[in-house]
């Protein structure tokens, strides 16, 4: 399940302990810096991923996807329902191209097998497991609660999807919780990024920073998994405006609507499912202003497709240009985040939540 | 939120918002718009980092139209882009990309280049920044300067109008008045843009973070406890095909004279009042002004004869296609220089740079002075090195910390052992060229990583008397074998106890 580079060395075990697996690592790394003296370990940030062994391919897969923004060491716990041994596998990965004279830095993964039994006090079983004094993020794409609940004494951060969870109100509520204990890094809102900053930029000229004032009317499109992404756009913009927001109301189709109470004047808000939408995430927005702007935003080959109707009616269209990130590079940019601290966020999941 | 004087959406985004522009490179066939510029602006577009209207012209000799100018483009960014390209992004960056064919000199190309300009206000509905790079050669950057002005092309209402000047800024302390005389003529000091991509580098910009962002440094950060500081530029390959812009640089113009004294005012400089473009460029001039040009005996020149590099048997200098069979261009230049100020005050800083080196590297080595008394000289011992706090900026960038640490044993035995912060071991995002940094800063107006006018009058004044008396002193230079770590020279610069670091 090495994230990046080609495996260099490995070592298995079965019905071992964590400190023969972290004894056996650092041989595996002492020995790879004497096949070479440009390996060198990379100190970034320890991954804690807790999955289902049935699908423990997939996530393989998505790992293996984020390509540099792979952890400098990624434990895998992949429980199995009727496991009661802990079996390892620890390996180390380099750099499939390696230039003379240049650090080659190597990425460590140690993929444990554990039962239920093992879950309630994983800590016991990780903690020997990571990098101390670098950071360590947990994500448990596959639920586990007891054994995210062991990992919170030892991670800063917590990696969560909130586009995972069936009902968003209950995503809410967990990333709420989880943030009284740790930093949450949610896959959700990332995806809707672009989105913000393309939304900023619209009103960063100084003449049209007053408009933000005047936003009248917001209609956001998503994927049918990607309601709670809608949301959390719509609560960033009352977060970081000052609108007062409450319960929307749903149809039949999934289309939420509802107002927001900005200074001026209400602001008509309209979360609709897009189901044409291959992959999660916006489809696309439109906000218009009291004082006659109207901005359409849609995803479109080679970036966003801008539309743009001034007082003056006069139309525009054009291509803001931007790669598409695809799941990898967003869970890439999750890990990333990890390191970094983005506080909007929490204001924007809570008034995301009071829409609920 | 209070007011809306600022933007409250920014908050919490890591690429902020860029008023939309149009970019115009001059030059933008030439080799550092296909190598540089271009992938660096596909890079900041993949990223969605450019500003949501963004228009290019390239501005060049060659009468190409529009489309074979996107598709000679297009073929740049995927020869030279530090990632593949993604066509879609690609397509969507060059669609409307223009072209404007002409001599730099030809008073009827500026009307095209502005009635282009025009076009794509119409087309956004709105005044675009404007940015004008000049990537071309430098004796065009005067007469690219004026001509804007005579068109009226340096100013538009409504918008900011920047001008990008590539290096070399000047070729001798007048050549840099001169075009300095030039521009200020035509442009306010906030309108220009001076490149100096080493700047643009993460390596370079982290000497600020590390001295002012970390207490532990700033007590032994002076003379007191500094015994000298080595900074290196060497470069293990020749000159390439580069002969006829080299001959007539060297070594001294072509890297110490801007890139090396940079690095040296950025470890000099006094911790500035904010990191505000004009408090740094302050606090880095006043360095640039406690240093006197270099005596002559603190100087060393000296070009590569042939040898093996990498067990390949190269030429020498003079043996290279396009050089002058008596030239004395150096290819490798040395000099000890003084920062007479109260912190620096008898710390002799070394530079030295290079082609035809053992191994290409870029560091500043700063060398502690030993401990008062040597306890650990005994019982064969590797002996007790002074510390070293080595800055690599490439290839391996990162930061190093020599220190002395027992040998495992019986006996007390010390040695030199490495403490090493790598870039590429630490952070999990890949930096950006330092084209895309620069790029990005000059479209947003910020000149931190910018040399100002002052800034490279004060280089020049510095290096210039080196430059005119290594001019007007007859060859031949001294010889150093290719692939090796220099000339015999260099040691004569060395003050009594001081060493050379292994290239």
């Amino acid at each position: 399940m090495a994230a990046g580079g080609k495996t260099d060395a490995v070592w298995r075990a079965e019905d071992t302990t964590p400190a023969a697996i972290e004894a056996a690592l650092r041989a595996l790394l002492t020995e790879a810096r004497t096949r070479s003296e440009n390996y060198v370990p990379a100190r970034s940030l320890n991954l804690v991923c807790i999955v289902n062994r049935e699908y423990s391919g997939e996530i393989a897969n998505r790992l293996r996807g984020v390509g540099r923004f792979a952890a400098s060491r990624t434990v895998v716990c992949s429980v199995s329902p009727k496991r009661t041994t802990l079996d390892a596998t620890a390996s180390i990965a380099v750099p499939t191209e390696t230039h003379a004279g240049m650090h080659a830095p190597m990425r460590e993964t140690i993929v444990l097998e554990v039962g239920p039994r093992h879950l309630p006090h994983l800590e016991t079983i990780v903690d020997p497991l990571v990098v101390t004094d670098i950071p360590t993020v947990v994500w448990s794409p596959h639920g586990h609660p007891e054994a995210l609940a062991a990992l919170l004494g030892l991670a800063q951060v917590v990696l969560v999807d909130s586009g995972d969870e069936p009902d968003p109100a209950d995503a809410v509520a967990r990333s709420s919780a989880l943030m009284e204990r740790a930093y949450v890094v949610d896959l959700a809102w990332l995806r809707s990024t672009p989105w913000r900053e393309r939304i900023a930029a619209t009103f960063d000229p100084e003449k049209l920073r007053g408009d933000l004032r005047l936003i009248s009317n917001v209609v956001v499109r998503h994927h049918p998994d990607s309601s709670l992404a809608g949301l959390m756009l719509v609560g960033w913009m009352a977060s970081r405006l000052d609108w007062r927001v409450s319960r929307l109301s749903t149809d039949g189709a999934g289309t939420q609507t509802g107002r927001a109470a900005a200074r001026r004047q209400d602001v008509q808000l309209r979360l609709q499912v897009d189901r044409t939408m291959r992959v999660r995430g916006l489809a696309g927005i439109e906000l218009e202003t009291a004082s006659g702007r109207w901005l359409r935003l849609d995803r479109g080959a080679g970036g966003l497709r801008a539309r743009y109707r001034g007082p003056r009616q006069n139309d525009r269209e054009w291509t803001i240009v931007g790669a598409s990130r695809g799941e990898a590079g967003i869970l890439g940019e999750g890990i990333r985040q990890a390191l970094l601290r983005d506080n909007t966020y929490r204001p924007a999941l809570l008034k995301a939540g009071e829409m609920l | 939120m209070t007011e809306l004087l600022s933007n409250p959406l920014i908050e919490g985004l890591e690429r902020l918002p860029v008023h939309p522009t149009a970019l115009v490179i001059f030059g933008g066939s030439g080799d550092l718009a296909r190598r540089k510029l271009l992938p660096a602006l596909y890079n900041l577009a993949a990223d969605g980092a450019l500003p949501e209207r963004f228009h290019l012209i390239g501005v060049s000799r060659s009468a190409v139209p529009d489309e074979e100018f996107r598709v000679q483009a297009a073929a740049a960014v995927r020869e030279f882009s530090r990632r593949d390209a993604d066509d879609k992004v690609l397509d969507a960056l060059l669609a409307e990309a223009r072209y404007i064919s002409g001599s730099f000199d030809d008073v009827t190309m500026y009307p095209r280049l502005r009635e282009a300009l025009d076009g794509f206000d119409a087309l956004a509905g709105q005044k675009l920044n404007r940015a004008f790079y000049l990537s071309t050669s430098p004796e065009f950057f005067p007469v690219i300067v004026k001509a804007l002005g005579e068109h009226g092309l340096t100013e538009t209402e409504g918008a900011k109008v920047r001008v990008i000047i590539e290096k070399p800024f000047g070729t001798t302390l007048a050549e840099a008045r001169e075009l300095n005389r030039t521009v200020l003529g035509v442009l306010d000091e906030s309108q220009i843009f001076r490149i100096d991509h080493y700047l643009g580098k993460e390596t370079v910009q982290n000497m600020l973070a590390f001295r002012f962002a970390n207490g532990m440094f700033e007590p032994w950060w002076n003379r007191n406890f500094i015994r000298n500081v080595q900074i290196t530029a060497s470069e293990d390959i020749g000159i390439g095909s580069r002969a006829g812009y080299y001959d007539n640089a060297g070594a001294l113009r072509d890297l110490m004279q801007n890139h090396m004294m940079q690095l040296l005012t950025l470890l000099c400089m006094e911790p500035p009042v904010d990191f505000s473009a004009d408090e740094i460029r302050n606090e880095k001039v006043k360095v640039l002004h406690a240093i006197t040009p270099p005596e002559p005996e603190r100087t060393v020149r000296a070009q590569y004869a042939a040898g093996t590099v990498a067990g390949t048997d190269v030429p020498g200098y003079l043996g290279e296609n396009g050089v002058k069979d008596d030239s004395n261009t150096e290819t490798f230049a040395a000099v000890q220089l003084r920062v007479q100020n109260w912190r620096w005050a008898g710390v002799p800083f070394y530079l030295r740079t290079g082609k035809r080196l053992a191994r290409k590297v870029t560091e500043i080595a700063v060398t502690l002075r030993p401990v008062p008394h040597q306890a650990f000289n005994q019982e064969g011992s590797v002996g007790v090195q002074p510390n070293q706090l080595i800055f690599t900026v490439q290839p391996n960038e990162g930061v190093t910390l020599k220190l002395g640490a027992k040998i495992p044993g019986t006996r007390m035995r010390v040695r030199g052992v490495n403490m090493e912060f790598l870039y590429g071991t630490t952070f999990l995002s890949q930096s950006p060229e330092a084209y895309e940094k620069l790029i990005m800063d000059a479209m947003r107006g910020d000149a931190t990583l910018f040399t100002r006018n002052d800034e490279v009058e004060a280089q020049w004044r510095i290096m210039d008397p080196v430059v005119q008396r290594w001019e007007s002193e007859p060859g031949p230079l001294p010889q150093y074998a290719a692939g090796s770590g220099g000339p015999a020279e260099i040691e004569s610069l060395l003050a009594v106890h001081d060493e050379w670091r292994a290239i």
